[in-house]
């Protein structure tokens, strides 16, 4: 089945923003989808990778390594001409392997020669694209360690006997996951830069919509997919100048401050809520073609920044969301 | 269901019709139930549509193809082998013991449905209520037909159709979506399915355009299965049963001609698909629809290295009471001999040479045992001769706590104290003496015995075991959490201790003991995101059977 185009998927904005905001700018470090089944969670994260704009990368490179890859990571990477390639993403299954995560012996070298030699994972396939895991609450946990330690480092190092490798693995890890069939860990969950939930829309009208679009895209996806390329052009080229104009963004002082006060007013724990806060605004800006990182780009980021990281207060059951929200209303109005 | 019901069979050929003429729309189909009925569909799945069976133990290797490792052992080359989702590709994939899937594997089948690339039927032999295939399997394939009471016998044919319908109009996309909404089917898969399964429905009843019989059709079988409340006004089941959905090939174009408004459309599909509710839904559904935390009749499931199911190896040392996994381990050390032999200069017929990385160790999956936590309010408000009730079903629920291995504790509350009167036991004669010696009277430190109740789940929590709470109260706190007198801090404190419970996610019941119920009590349980039952009078026996269905103990 074709991928449903990303611009074709009805509603789920929040959802949408946040892996547009992860494609801008990958440090925002990966994004959490909370939802019910059927909400169209991976169809998203699917689409997402038909979006995105080719990267440029050595033609041999197992790891799809750029130039600056090549130069860091002599031993593993390079080799052969750059060339553009399509951003990877990888749909991890749950029941994936330590081995076939990070990567082992190559099988086929140790049998036809007795040679030793690494035969790359899924984290080196993901390398500078994406990791999908659907379910990632079931995942086992000693894995979601291991991912969430190398999407932090960027780098995967295998030490085993006999092998030693140590090779670039940075991706945007996109997890996503039913609550009601097990919590993640909030340490895990800390870890993710944006976390979202989404709804199954129950308004007849958008289910109907969702069901005309679904099905046209089922019987003919050739042309469903064309009628919506340009759609899906424009969000690319957003996409593509928002990664450039990134570098020249800087928040000035008025909107750190704005950070900080909404942090301490919702009780965001740890540094890391400030931080995500922040580059999840500049790279909605910079998505938007905005001059400079204004207080209306934090107020759109913020729960989807900020939800998963605050303490829970015994008194107050009020969602997190909401909690924000009012935040957001105190301090800004 | 009387005897005029239609067979269960007729139904699932139906959908079995449906889902051959266009298999990777609908993703695949879950047969519940060992039946000669269910066999025969298999077999007539089989001649329709290029199937193939997968074992349950099947390893990934196996599944998706690679090197296998013994073949290019024996050549001295590497062999690769397809997998059976390759070999499978454009048809279909038979899934004995369904409800037994484990999660790696129910990952791989969910892609590879998603993909398009094979469509699934699942063979679910469950007993339970609660256990069938995973969840997140069965939320992507279109027909759940439960077999289990079909009586029929025979061979059974599917055939074909021909031709397409046009795309469902948008007023059939809407009845559908408001049917879906009144049988609460709130995934967007269903609804998406069922409007396929319309056209389908009318292109094997050689229409070109979608028909009130296809949209019933549709709705009985993709969006009455998923159901999971009842539809508002729901008519008495008998009147439906005396007049069955007309058979689809008698759809004549009479049916198009009086087109009836979009609001009679939406009535009638939904009546439709109540039909085919199925009857325990409906006793489930009417006993409590309290959102489901996890399976509800058995423990959390958590990993074990010592028994339970197997769940596969892991690399690690054989200790602690780790037990090796030889298979496993020679299986990870084969690839390296020629590399091991090359570098430690041994000769070819050196045995096998293992290093310690190559070990692996067996781990297992238990269910944890439930651990009944009943938390009795023995104050003066809730009288002496309710205690004398709740007495009763404690004891029970102990008696069938043997049959089902699960424990019970209880704590009770009055005057100015919670206490623990029976930690979690099996033994009965120990219980009957703790239930015996609970006196009653006093205030009502409501939230003294919750916080005592909570304490004692945590800790058995903790200790492996799944708790679940009963609290048996009038609601009505004139304690707070310190012993202090004061009906408005008490209450205040009772619901904080009640969000605390539901924060921790345990599950609870409340069962109300007054004589005449307030709101004290459906409070209680909506702060403790519990079921509520109102027990006006209750004798032991009432409430035995009340507490096991809402906690789905087999009876």
């Amino acid at each position: 089945m074709a991928r449903f185009p990303f611009s074709a998927i009805v509603g789920q904005d929040e959802m949408k923003q946040a892996l547009l905001i992860a494609a801008v700018d990958p440090s925002v470090g990966g994004v959490m989808v909370f939802g019910d089944r059927g909400t169209g969670k991976s169809t998203a994260a699917r689409a997402l990778a038909g979006l995105l704009p080719p990267i440029t990368a050595h033609q041999d490179c197992p790891y799809g390594g750029s130039k600056e890859d090549a130069e860091r990571y002599p031993e593993v990477c390079g080799g052969g001409p750059l060339r553009k390639r399509a951003v990877p993403f990888v749909d991890l299954p749950l029941g994936a392997t330590e081995d076939r995560v990070i990567g082992s012996l190559d099988l086929e070298r140790a049998l036809r020669s007795g040679e030793k030699g690494f035969e790359p994972g899924l984290l080196a396939k993901a390398h500078r694209g994406f990791l999908y895991i659907d379910e990632i609450n079931l995942l086992e946990d000693h894995l979601v360690d291991l991912l969430l330690d190398v999407a932090a480092s960027g780098e995967n190092v295998v030490e085993r006997e006999g092998l030693s490798v140590r090779h670039p693995a940075r991706f945007v890890l996109i997890g996503s996951g039913n609550p009601e069939e097990g919590e993640l860990r909030p340490q895990l969950l800390d870890r993710f830069g944006l976390s979202v939930e989404v709804r199954t829309p129950t308004d007849i009208e958008t289910r109907v919509e969702i069901m005309k679009l679904v099905a046209a895209n089922e019987r003919d996806p050739e042309s469903f997919a064309k009628k919506w390329a340009p759609e899906d052009e424009k969000i690319l080229k957003q996409v593509a100048s928002g990664k450039k104009r990134l570098a020249k963004l800087e928040p000035d002082e008025d909107v750190l401050m704005d950070a900080a006060h909404l942090c301490m007013a919702v009780g965001a724990d740890g540094l890391r809520g400030e931080l995500t806060l922040m580059r999840a605004a500049r790279a909605i800006a910079a998505l938007e073609g905005a001059r400079k990182v204004k207080r209306e780009h934090l107020i759109a980021v913020a729960p989807s920044a900020l939800r998963h990281r605050l303490r829970r207060d015994v008194l107050d059951e009020t969602g997190s969301t909401v909690r924000i929200m009012r935040a957001i209303d105190e301090l800004f109005g | 269901m009387s005897d005029s019901a239609p067979d269960p069979l007729d139904q699932a050929v139906l959908a079995a019709r449906l889902f051959v003429i266009s298999p990777h729309t609908f993703g695949g189909m879950v047969l519940r139930g060992a039946s000669p009925a269910r066999d025969a569909l298999v077999t007539a799945l089989g001649t329709a549509l290029p199937c193939r069976r997968l074992p349950g133990h099947v390893d990934d290797e196996r599944l998706l193809g690679g090197i296998d490792i013994a073949a290019s052992l024996a050549a001295g080359k590497p062999v690769e082998t397809r997998g059976l989702l390759a070999e499978a590709a454009g048809g279909a994939l038979v899934v004995p013991m369904a409800e037994r899937l484990d999660e790696a594997l129910t990952g791989r089948l969910a892609q590879a449905v998603d993909a398009g690339t094979v469509a699934l039927v699942l063979l679910d032999d469950g007993i339970e209520v609660e256990d069938g295939p995973p969840a997140s399997l069965t939320e992507r394939l279109a027909f759940h037909c439960d077999l289990a009471a079909s009586r029929e016998v025979g061979p059974v044919v599917l055939d074909g159709a021909a031709g397409e319908a046009a795309p469902l109009k948008e007023d059939a996309m809407s009845a559908l979506a408001v049917t879906a909404a009144a049988l609460g089917v709130h995934s967007l898969r269903p609804l998406i399915h069922a409007g396929e399964a319309a056209r389908v429905h009318a292109a094997l009843a050689g229409r070109d355009e979608v028909a009130k019989a296809d949209l019933e059709a549709a709705s009985r079988l993709v969006l009455a299965p998923g159901a999971t409340q009842l539809p508002p006004q729901e008519p008495p089941p008998d009147e439906e049963e005396e007049q069955p959905p007309p058979p689809p090939e008698s759809g004549d174009k009479s049916e198009d001609s009086d087109t009836p408004t979009p609001e009679q459309l939406e009535e009638m599909l939904v009546e439709a698909a109540a039909a085919s509710i199925p009857r325990d839904l409906l006793e489930q559904l009417t006993k409590g629809n309290a959102p489901r935390r996890g399976a509800a009749g058995t423990g959390q499931k958590r990993k074990s290295g010592l028994r339970g199911k197997p769940l596969g190896a892991r690399p690690g040392m054989p200790r602690g009471g780790a037990r090796l996994a030889m298979i496993d381990t020679l299986r990870a050390a084969v690839p390296w001999q020629a590399v091991r032999r090359r570098e430690a200069g041994a000769d070819k017929d050196a045995p096998i040479l293992m290093r310690k990385d190559d070990l692996r160790i067996r781990r297992f999956e238990e269910k944890a045992a439930r651990v009944t936590i009943f938390a009795v309010d023995a104050s003066g408000s809730a009288a002496a001769a309710r205690l004398a009730e709740a007495k009763g079903a404690v004891e029970l629920m102990l008696a069938q706590a043997y049959v089902t291995r699960s424990e019970v504790a209880l704590v009770a509350f009055r005057g100015e104290t919670a206490e623990l009167l029976l930690p979690p036991t099996r033994s009965l004669t120990r219980a009957r003496r703790a239930l015996a010696e609970l006196p009653g009277g006093g205030g009502t430190p409501l939230a003294m015995g919750l916080n005592a109740a909570h304490d004692l789940a945590r800790a058995s929590g903790s200790r492996g075991r799944t708790p679940s709470l009963v609290v048996l109260t009038d609601g009505r706190a004139n304690l707070d959490a310190n012993g202090q007198p004061g009906r408005k801090q008490a209450a205040e404190d009772a619901e904080a201790a009640a969000k605390a419970i539901a924060r921790s996610g345990v599950d609870a019941l409340v069962v109300d003991i007054s004589a005449r119920p307030g709101h004290e009590g459906p409070a209680l349980a909506a702060a403790m995101q519990g079921r509520y039952l109102a027990l006006p009078r209750a004798d032991a026996k009432a409430l035995h059977s009340a507490i096991s269905a809402s906690t789905r103990e087999p009876a």
